[in-house]
């Protein structure tokens, strides 16, 4: 940064330390340059989540009426609706990470295992049903897995099963649908984690004396750990706010917090019950987030940690 | 008891090794023999296949053909972790999501030893290297000299059969490294282990080993005692790689050998008839005052350069064909008061003795 107009000296100390003011001045320069470029990104922050959040937080504190009043929070300790509603949505976030980590551990471990070339021709399986839209691809699964969908009509020809399987319009309709969008989610940092780990270090595992099986328990998988846990963090929030896929594979037996957002805002048009909602789903998000970072932060030796 | 590794160390036999990555030949027939409780260097630049050589040893690359046999054992099909064979990576490969206490440990844990006698030798180990206090420390917490003796200490705790260490000082820096250099050649005195020690740093060798192995295109060209390596090369790469030569083109007929018309005088048999190199190490020449001193060769040359180096002078001189030859020597008060200016016509001398051949290939 250029020395500005304050006037610099090598005889005339102003106040005893050569060219204090003129430094200061300019370091003050500087960094108000730099809050000027950070200033477009500052706004949109504030205008796009700051704003609309605080707006979300002001309506829910109005009853239908328009009165000021917390009934729409009270709203979930008197109806046993809700409480199901949000036992609901933790237990489908929960199965569908649990589903997401069974399927992507191993598919994570191979593909980092694979040489460059078929990896990434690999990946981009991986990333292929990104391009497609959620609803298309939800439509899919219902075309796969309803009363008469493929897969029972297959199973029944077959003569595996006698009567079509309840795989659709439930609980392990929902599951399946969510794991399947979800599961790129924590692939991808999943696998980014595992090729960071340094063949050395599995090399010199085996020579120390750790079978192959005793290597990937005691070094790969330990290693592997910081990127699964924040595949796991996303897949589980993601999971906790998800809409579509419930609402449609659900068959209106699984009520998920999402759609209790859409049916209070447009079917009873009470945005104060919807924005109480998204507040406590934003809350609980939020202490879950933290929570993960704390017990997280506990258990990783610093290395992981301090990245 | 210290961790006493000199009963149990076992010579290594290899015998015949071929190493192809489809049709890149990496290791051709390759056989050496290693002695119980030798410090053993395999020398040569990059893609000469020391390190591949290594990697077969310690079991991690397969070789298409060949046999090890460690104290008569045949290892080559052997799975790395039950080889008991220890060894140092590059990046010294220590465990990052555990202590030093546990990374030492390790090898221990997977032989399943109790924990008592595990806490007892880490301890020693880590006493070995020098490193008493620092169990609980993570590995980021430590300097590159001290994260290489950690993986010094992992390598040897479980007292394997045989160490080998793959450039294990190539990222310290200079003063580390020399300082490692002596110590690892101590630890090796003390334990007596088999070594076998993998780099493309000659003065690192010759500092360190027993033998020498230099390795070039995937075969041996030499193995030999460091001395012998370096004052008789057999072939003209080994006396290139180690250390600093000036080649002469000479020429045997007759049963003795001549430069120009000058018969050689040397204490060695001449070699065969035809075109060989003179191998002459720039410490080996000297200045002569008196052309018809007895015993020695002479080559008149004259002076390019002389540069002062404080300790020692370099002196760049030119043969009659043409040829640049380097001669150094130490700033002794009666060698700096005679030394030559640019341009100033001088004789050269070499003893019989010094005398090296090899062929011009």
């Amino acid at each position: 940064m250029s020395v500005g107009s304050a006037s610099l000296d090598h005889a005339g100390r102003s106040d005893g330390v050569l060219n204090a003011d003129a430094l200061r001045a300019d370091a003050r320069r500087q960094a108000l340059g730099l809050l000027a470029l950070l200033s477009p990104g500052l706004f949109v922050v504030f205008a796009l989540i700051i704003v609309p959040i605080g707006w979300l937080f002001w309506l829910s504190l109005f009853d239908e009426t328009g009165e000021l009043s917390l009934v729409n929070y009270a709203r979930f300790f008197e109806q046993a609706s809700y409480i199901k509603t949000f036992a609901t949505t933790f237990k489908v976030a929960f199965v569908v990470t649990g589903a997401c980590v069974l399927f992507g551990y191993p598919l994570a471990y191979m593909l980092s295992q694979l040489p460059r070339r078929a990896a990434s021709i690999c990946l981009i399986f991986v990333i292929l049903p990104f391009w497609t839209s959620v609803l298309v691809r939800t439509y899919a699964w219902l075309v796969i897995l309803q009363r008469k969908g493929l897969i029972n009509n297959w199973l029944i020809d077959l003569g595996i099963i006698g009567q079509p399987l309840p795989l659709a319009n439930n609980f392990a309709g929902v599951v399946i649908g969510m794991t399947h969008i979800m599961l790129p989610f924590l692939v991808l940092p999943l696998y980014a984690s595992m090729k960071t780990i340094d063949v050395d270090c599995l090399c010199a595992g085996m020579n120390l004396g750790a079978s192959p099986a005793a290597t990937f328990r005691q070094i790969f998988f330990p290693l592997s750990l910081p990127g699964l846990a924040s595949g796991v963090v996303i897949v589980f929030v993601l999971g906790l706010g998800f809409f579509v896929t419930p609402a449609l594979m659900g068959g209106g037996k699984v009520i998920m917090w999402a759609m209790r957002m859409e049916q209070a805002t447009s079917l009873y048009s009470n945005w104060g019950a919807g924005a109480a909602l998204g507040v406590v789903l934003l809350a609980v998000t939020l202490a879950l987030l933290s929570l993960f970072q704390r017990l997280l932060g506990a258990r990783a030796t610093g290395v992981w940690s301090r990245r | 008891m210290l961790l006493s590794l000199a009963p149990s160390a076992l010579p290594i036999g290899i015998h015949g090794i071929e190493k192809r990555f489809g049709s890149l030949s990496i290791l051709s027939d390759l056989s050496l023999d290693v002695a119980a409780g030798e410090f053993l260097t395999l020398l040569g630049p990059s893609g000469s296949g020391k390190t591949t050589l290594l990697m077969i040893l310690a079991g991690f690359v397969r070789a298409n053909a060949g046999s090890i046999k460690v104290g008569g054992e045949e290892i080559i099909t052997m799975p790395p972790h039950k080889r008991n064979i220890g060894m140092v990576f590059q990046n010294y490969a220590l465990f990052p999501h555990m202590n030093v206490f546990h990374n030492v440990a390790f090898p221990l844990k997977q032989r399943r030893v109790s924990a008592a006698d595990t806490r007892e030798r880490v301890e020693k180990a880590l006493d070995l290297v020098r490193l008493q206090g620092l169990g609980e420390r993570r590995v980021d917490q430590l300097s590159g000299g001290q994260r290489q003796r950690v993986a010094l200490a992992r390598a040897i705790v479980f007292e394997p059969r045989i160490v080998l260490m793959d450039e294990p000082l190539s990222a310290l820096d200079k003063g580390l490294r020399e300082h490692m250099q002596i110590e690892l050649r101590n630890l090796h005195r003390r334990l007596g282990m088999t070594t076998v020690y993998v780099t493309h740093d000659q003065r690192e060798a010759i500092t360190m080993s027993d033998r020498i192995a230099v390795m070039n295109d995937g075969r041996i060209e030499q193995i030999d005692r460091p001395e012998a390596l370096y004052a008789r090369p057999k072939t003209k790469f080994v006396a290139g790689f180690i250390g600093e030569s000036n080649f002469i083109p000479v020429e045997s007929r007759n049963g003795s050998v001549w430069y120009e018309d000058r018969k050689l005088r040397m204490n060695d048999p001449a070699p065969s008839a035809g075109r060989h190199l003179m191998v002459v190490r720039p410490e080996k020449l000297w200045l002569v005052a008196d052309a018809e001193q007895s015993g020695i060769n002479t080559l008149p040359a004259t002076v390019g350069d002389v540069i002062y180096q404080g300790d020692s002078f370099i002196c760049y001189a030119t043969l009659r064909d043409g040829r640049q030859v380097t001669l150094r020597d130490y700033c002794r008060s009666d060698v700096l008061a005679k030394l030559p200016a640019p341009g100033e016509p001088i004789t050269l001398g070499i003893d019989a003795q010094d005398v090296v051949l090899v062929a011009d290939q």
